[in-house]
């Protein structure tokens, strides 16, 4: 009942949402099963060494090479399979990269894949979210080896240090030549990283224009120390970057403190943010689905309580 | 070129599903049923690219119960030329799907297969990927832009943090962000065409793919409800809460 565990990281750091699957792995093995962590990289060196400083984590294993260098699903995927045989259990945290390699690795093994699980019921048996977050399903699997990605709010992160595991570094698989990287635009944010935040602030269509959308949620998010966030409406509308839109389709969070301010709240958005831990709802219609879930709503204009609200704090 | 689009008919994003008091799934008798979201987009995606000159022929497949043919049909409105159903009332999982779609691409022998991202019932987001690697084609997933010339297709990718594009050589999978396109409206003549192209039934048997599920749903529960809030009467109010009750800034 030994775990692997594939990191996500940026070649000289580990990206949080590695430390909550780690956690779902230990889970999986019930404690007593061992915890591998897989960092395939490109002058990955203090990426490697980090995961092996994991608390719970007993092997390291770090492979070099270009192949590497930009997550290529193909590539990552090959080198997992050529791992996967001495594994019961392959977990990715269910980011944008673990949901894009998982199920290549799941069809390779020819075994069947749990997205986003939430909760580790026994070793082979799990629970997830369907239907937006409508219900929780409980799935058993049946198939030898596990593959899993792991919703990152489900899990606490494991501590980032105190551990001290083997670093090995075996050759890598070859590059697949199937599909190359040409560039990326990965917008700048001095903001905590959404899915990782505190405190988020979020905004809705009802902020009318990207200006206004900058102007009045930057001061309260910076009061705050908190990460923005946007419902797809606001995203589609330009107001917020793709990658700020919380719901199904966007970022799960589970912030401590989560503000939706001018969202209506449609399921969609409830689905990303609804495991936060106390919802504040600020909106003009008093009969917008948000205040269903809102531990604190206030009905009234955002454009004169935000900036009352970033006043008295 | 050929592309094949596959589709997929699921509750209507708009309805509030309920679970089954015996927890055996969730109510979906007579609930209103859809084309999953990303799949319309899908669709619309080949259909651009027909419409540029770059595909031939758009292929839509759906695979399930005889009334994912109302999804094919609405498929062949968008634009799809023609449709197969892989028809079956079994439970259908990812992989499943993924090998019954492997088999219709040895058959037909598209250059391209794009994809919906997930389906909003069983939110999995599996499909595609798994049917690349059954092909050993390269995937571009959460795509929000494609351009295909040459036999490569670049497609910008939708990531955690902004965005990222990649080069595909084809035969390859390609799988649809949101912000790809605006699926077009169907028009009653183009319904009406719709009637008249061709859809093909097959079965799962007739291709050779075992569809047995992997993945055993014990149960399906209802999520733990929240505790009703409050409303507070202005901001002074809300900020004391906060500080004093939820205890969270």
């Amino acid at each position: 009942m030994t775990s692997l565990v594939i990191a996500e990281h940026d070649h000289a750091s580990i990206r949080p949402a590695t430390l909550n699957t780690v956690t779902a792995a230990i889970q999986c093995g019930a404690g007593t099963g061992e915890v591998h962590v897989l960092v395939a990289g490109h002058h990955a060196q203090a990426a490697a060494q980090a995961a092996a400083a994991i608390a719970g984590v007993a092997k390291v294993i770090h492979v070099e090479g270009e192949a590497f260098a930009h997550g290529l699903a193909e590539n990552v995927a090959a080198q997992v399979i050529a791992l996967a045989a001495s594994y019961s259990h392959l977990l990715f945290p269910a980011t944008a990269s673990g949901k894009n390699i998982a199920p290549r690795v799941a069809a390779l093994l020819d075994v069947g894949q749990i997205s986003d699980i939430t909760k580790v019921d026994a070793a082979d048996t799990f629970e997830r979210p369907i239907y937006a977050g409508n219900a929780i399903a409980t799935v058993q699997s049946t198939d030898a080896v596990k593959v899993i990605t792991v919703r990152t709010t489900g899990f606490d992160a494991a501590a980032s240090t105190g551990g001290a595991a083997t670093v090995e570094t075996p050759g890598g698989v070859a590059d697949s030549g199937k599909s190359s990287f040409v560039g990326s635009e990965i917008a700048k944010s001095d903001r905590p990283e959404l899915t990782a935040a505190k405190i988020i602030v979020s905004g809705g269509r009802a902020l009318g224009s990207s200006e206004r959308f900058h102007a009045v949620l930057e001061p309260l998010a910076d009061k705050l120390g908190a990460a923005l966030g946007a419902s797809r409406a606001a995203v589609d509308a330009g107001y917020a970057p793709n990658d700020w839109q919380v719901g199904q389709t966007g970022k799960i969070v589970a912030p401590q403190l989560y503000v939706a301010i001018g969202i209506s709240g449609a399921i969609q958005h409830l689905a990303g943010m609804k495991d936060s831990k106390v919802i504040v709802a600020i909106n003009k219609d008093g009969e917008a689905p948000i205040f269903s879930v809102a531990d604190y709503g206030l009905e009234a204009d955002l454009f004169a309580a935000v900036p009352e609200l970033t006043g008295a704090l | 070129m050929k592309i094949l689009v596959p589709v997929k008919r699921v509750v209507d994003y708009n309805v509030k599903v309920r679970v089954k008091s015996d927890g055996s799934g969730v109510d979906i008798a007579n609930v209103k049923m859809s084309m999953n979201p990303f799949d319309e987009i899908a669709i619309e995606e080949a259909v651009r690219l027909k419409e540029k000159g770059v595909a031939t022929e758009v292929i839509a497949v759906s695979c399930g119960p005889l009334q994912c043919q109302e999804t094919l049909r609405t498929a062949m409105a968008i634009g799809a030329d023609r449709a197969i159903l892989v028809e079956t009332s079994e439970e259908l999982q990812p992989l499943a799907v993924a090998k019954l779609l492997k088999a219709l691409v040895d058959k037909e022998a598209p250059q391209l297969v794009i994809l919906g991202k997930q389906a909003i019932d069983d939110d999995c987001n599996q499909t595609g990927q798994m049917l690349a690697a059954l092909l050993g084609w390269g995937q571009a997933t959460f795509a929000s832009k494609v351009e295909v010339e040459g036999g490569v297709a670049k497609v910008t990718r939708e990531v955690d943090g902004g965005l990222e594009t990649l080069s595909l050589a084809l035969p390859a999978i390609i799988t649809t962000d949101l912000r790809l396109n605006e699926p077009r409206y169907v028009t009653l003549p183009n319904i009406m065409k719709a009637k008249k192209k061709p859809l093909e039934r097959v079965l799962p048997a007739d291709l050779g793919v075992d569809v047995a599920p992997r993945i055993k749903t014990l149960k399906v529960s209802e999520p733990p409800k929240r505790s009703a809030g409050i409303k507070v009467a202005d901001v002074a109010a809300l900020v004391d809460k906060l500080r004093n009750e939820a205890k969270v800034i």
